[in-house]
């Protein structure tokens, strides 16, 4: 299942709901508010969102997934809105019998939520300034480490 | 109706793109046939010049590539670069 979500995240509450007795493994992912980004202080995040098509095509991410990986349960949510320093804005949760397809189901949900849903970031500065987020460098970084195809 | 006939579209634009415009839609008559040309005939209009290459665009709902054809009474989303995570 795919959440947009206004309210705090809560991920031992998100876990609990992946329990099932089949499943050996769990592997998670958060993605926190953090202070800095390319050098610039962070004071706060904002996430804007097309709900819609986070819903559908975060869907159909997972179902992706799923047709790779024999997983017993996979979500994720992400948050929209104002985010203060420390916050979760993603959480992706992953179950499954065994720690392989566990790990590589939730290396696979978090880089391509990250590159292909409407979800935008504007980083709002300790200067005052503010600047949303291009991630075409992001989707650089996360290139290097991804999973191979 | 032909290829070149006009058609009207609403044009739905996010983040930098709805700031960039000043406005979140606009109803559009265009001649465009494809999803591409509607965003260039949209960056000629407000001046961006953000290259398709690095944008994402959704016809009706639905993520759309950009030789998507274009219809009349289309709604046409228009994304940035998105950065989600």
């Amino acid at each position: 299942m795919v959440q947009v979500v206004t309210a705090p995240i809560d991920p031992a509450a998100l876990a609990e709901k992946l329990k099932d007795p089949r499943a050996g493994g769990y592997a998670s992912f958060e993605g926190w508010v953090r202070n800095e980004n390319e050098g610039r202080e962070v004071l706060q995040l904002e996430y804007e969102t097309h709900e819609p098509l986070v819903i559908k095509e975060g869907e159909r991410i997972i179902a992706e997934a799923k047709e790779r990986w024999p997983l017993i349960g996979a979500e994720f949510v992400h948050r929209s809105g104002l985010l203060e320093l420390g916050a979760c804005a993603v959480w992706v949760g992953v179950a499954a019998k065994h720690r392989d397809e566990a790990f590589l189901a939730c290396r696979y949900l978090i880089d391509d939520l990250k590159q292909r849903l409407p979800i935008w970031k504007k980083e709002h500065y300790v200067d005052g300034d503010s600047g949303w987020v291009n991630c075409e460098r992001c989707a650089q970084h996360g290139e290097a480490g991804r999973l191979q195809r | 109706m032909n290829d070149a006939a006009t058609k009207t579209v609403k044009v739905r634009y996010f983040a930098s793109f709805r700031e960039h415009a000043g406005i979140s839609e606009e109803l559009l008559t265009t001649t465009a046939n494809t999803a591409r040309e509607l965003f260039d005939a949209t960056r000629d209009r407000h001046g961006s010049a953000e290259p398709a290459g690095h944008c994402k665009v959704a016809v009706n709902d639905d993520m759309a590539t950009w030789d998507a054809p274009i219809r009349d009474g289309d709604t046409v989303l228009l994304f940035p670069p998105v950065a989600g995570g």
